[in-house]
Formats: C-alpha cells, structure tokens, sequence
C-alpha cells in the first residue's frame, strides 16, 4: 500500500514563490545488492517523477539508484491561478502512484 | 588547648565519616545522568535532520503511521473484527498508551512492549495470526498507535508489579557484555557528552519508538535497535520478543519518565 505525503501551501497570493514538497514510500532497492546465497537482488526503483500544475508539466526529475528509500523531492514554483497540482511517480515492476493537491490564489 | 584539639579531631572524623557515607550513598547512583541533564536524541541532532522530524509532510515515519491508520479501521482475523471496533478512535482511545508502555500483561505474568501487544490483541480479539516482527504492518500498526501519544509524558513501569522486571533490565544495562565486554551503560551513562566514530553517543532514552533511521532507510523497533547495539559489543543479541530485551525497554522507558513521546522520530 504505497502512500505520498504532498505539502503545498493551500493559499497563495499571485506571483509567489511557493515550495511544493512530495514524499514518496517506496523501498528503493539498488539492484546491486545481493542474497546471503549469492543472488542479486532484482532492482526496485522509482525511475521518474513529475509535476503538473493545471495540467502543464512545471517540475520532472529522473531517479537512479543512488537514491535513498522514500524519496522526498522538493522544489518551487509561482503561483499563477487557482487549481491543482498533479504528482505522478513511475518506476520498476510496473509501478505507477498519482496524488493531486489544490492551491488558492488570489 | 588539648580539649581544643580533641574537639577539632573528632569534628575531622565526623565530617570524613559524613563524606565516607555520601560516597558511598552517591555510588550506586554515581554513574546516572542528572535529570537536568537529561535529552532526547533529537537534541543531539544536526538541524538538517531535525527539519526532517518536525516536518510532518517530510518525515517519512508519517508513511507508517498512514498505513497504520488503514489497518487499525480495517477487518481481520477469524473474528472479523477491525481494531477500531473495540477501540474506536485512536485519537482518543490510544492517546497516553504507548507512554505507559512496556505494561504488565496480567495472563503471561510479565511485560509486554507495544508490538506484543498488539499481537495479543490479534490472538485473543481478532483471532489472527501474529505479525512478524519488524514486518511493515506491525511497525505501521505500532507506530500508528504510538503516535497517539506524542507529546505525553513517559511514565512506563510505575506499576509496582513491573518492579523486579525493571531491576532486571537495569542488571542487564550495567552488565558488561561481549567481545569488547562493555555494558550499555559505559557508553550511554558514562560517556553520552562524547562522539564514537564521529556520533553523537546519546543517552538512550527511547522516547521516539519506532524511529525512522536514515541508516535504516526504514522504521525500526527499539528492539531492533538495542539487538544492534548489543551485535555492536560484539555479544549474541537476544532474538526479537525476548523476555530480556522487553525487560531492557522498560528500564530505559522508565529512566526515560517523564520525557515527552515524540514518535514517529527520525536519528541519523
């Protein structure tokens, strides 16, 4: 049951700079890893993840192995209008999570 | 001036027999930290990381407490009974309980930490199979539970039948053990004001259990991090559930009373 923590201020007025934070759960394993037998342990990761902000892209970043488990991105923006940000991670085995939050602006 | 001196001697002899008896007196405490003195981990924490415990949206302990909230409302066991049909709202009907734990379970005539508890609960109510321990839903369910109680003061092992387990667990904390034969208390009383490798020692007062640790990348248990304390000293840590450890966890929540709860904590 994977769930996110997204933290976007709920009210803005136009023209701020605002600081959106997302954290994902997620185990992130390495690939590199391997078994006390000897067998590697398959690579786990979250491989993408991107913001939109009223349905155009404002924040993407690629994820790699080096990255810690859970990983929490946070990055800014300005607030323009009213409306909702849409979160969406992307990863091996077919992993895929969205979650959306609203902002006010006035 | 002979009786002067004679009075003189025996005022010296009196004050030394007075020192003689508040050495000793302050011996068997001498090596406990000044409850002035006393700290959470937190406190020795570099800012970065304290952000990331006061931060409710970057802390990823919240993660657990999130899953725990789904399973303290969904059904399980033979019974099909959810832990919120008994217990209702954690908010209210869990709020203090972890700050009183380990608490003495009347059946098994011993302590019992949260986790076990929680799996008691499984047996007698639900009729479900125990989780594992440090299994994600046992750690989600515990720190869902815990977290009810942030802020509350310690006040575990008050209960006079928990007395000899909280002896015990003392023992067990000044014993010197293992390959580097140093007890608990070594480092944790006598050398928490020091670094080790370059950490911060601490004072071993759990008071955020269970923790996320970024070493871990995951939450852990208390347990889990007194078995790797205990592998650190090169000994045979005990196995999870163990009488032993349970007793150590109320020994260092009862050292700890008083302190507030600050689950889910993050340590480095």
């Amino acid at each position: 049951m994977p769930s996110a923590l997204i933290n976007v201020p709920a009210k803005a007025k136009r023209g701020d700079v605002i600081e959106i934070k997302a954290l994902m759960s997620h185990i992130m394993e390495t690939g590199y890893r391997r078994t006390a037998a000897g067998d590697v342990v398959p690579r786990d990761i979250i491989t993408s993840f991107a913001c939109r902000y009223n349905g155009s892209e404002i924040f993407r970043a690629e994820f790699f192995p080096a990255i810690a488990a859970n990983p929490f991105i946070s990055f800014f923006t300005v607030a323009k209008e009213s409306g909702k940000f849409e979160f969406e991670w992307i990863g091996d085995k077919g992993f895929s999570e969205t979650a959306s939050a609203s902002i006010t602006v006035e | 001036m002979i009786a002067f001196r004679a009075i003189a001697v025996r005022a010296l002899v009196l004050i030394s027999v007075l020192a003689a008896f508040a050495t000793t007196a302050l011996s068997v405490y001498a090596n406990d930290i000044p409850p002035g003195e006393r700290r959470s981990g937190y406190g020795f924490m570099a800012p970065d990381t304290k952000a990331i415990q006061d931060d409710d949206t970057a802390n990823p302990g919240m993660l657990w407490v999130l899953d725990g909230e789904t399973l303290w409302n969904k059904k399980q066991g033979a019974s099909d009974k959810a832990c919120a049909d008994c217990h209702d709202d954690a908010h209210t009907s869990m709020k203090g309980v972890a700050a009183r734990y380990p608490a003495f379970d009347k059946e098994l005539g011993r302590p019992v930490d949260l986790e076990q508890r929680i799996n008691l609960e499984r047996a007698r109510h639900q009729r479900a199979e125990p989780l594992a321990f440090e299994s994600r839903d046992l750690l989600a369910l515990t720190a869902f539970v815990a977290e009810q109680s942030r802020g509350v003061a310690i006040s575990a092992g008050e209960d006079s039948q928990l007395e000899p387990f909280v002896a015990k667990g003392r023992t067990l904390f000044m014993q010197r053990q293992g390959q580097l034969n140093l007890a608990c208390a070594n480092c944790h009383d006598d050398n928490w004001d020091k670094r080790l490798a370059g950490s911060a020692i601490t004072q071993a007062h759990p008071t955020g259990y269970p923790m996320y640790r970024l070493e871990w990348q995951s939450l852990g248990s208390l347990q889990r991090r007194l078995r790797g304390c205990i592998f650190g000293v090169r000994a045979q840590p005990y196995e999870f559930g163990a009488p032993e450890l349970v007793e150590l966890e109320l020994y260092l929540m009862s050292r700890a009373k008083g302190m507030p709860i600050e689950t889910p904590a993050v340590r480095p």
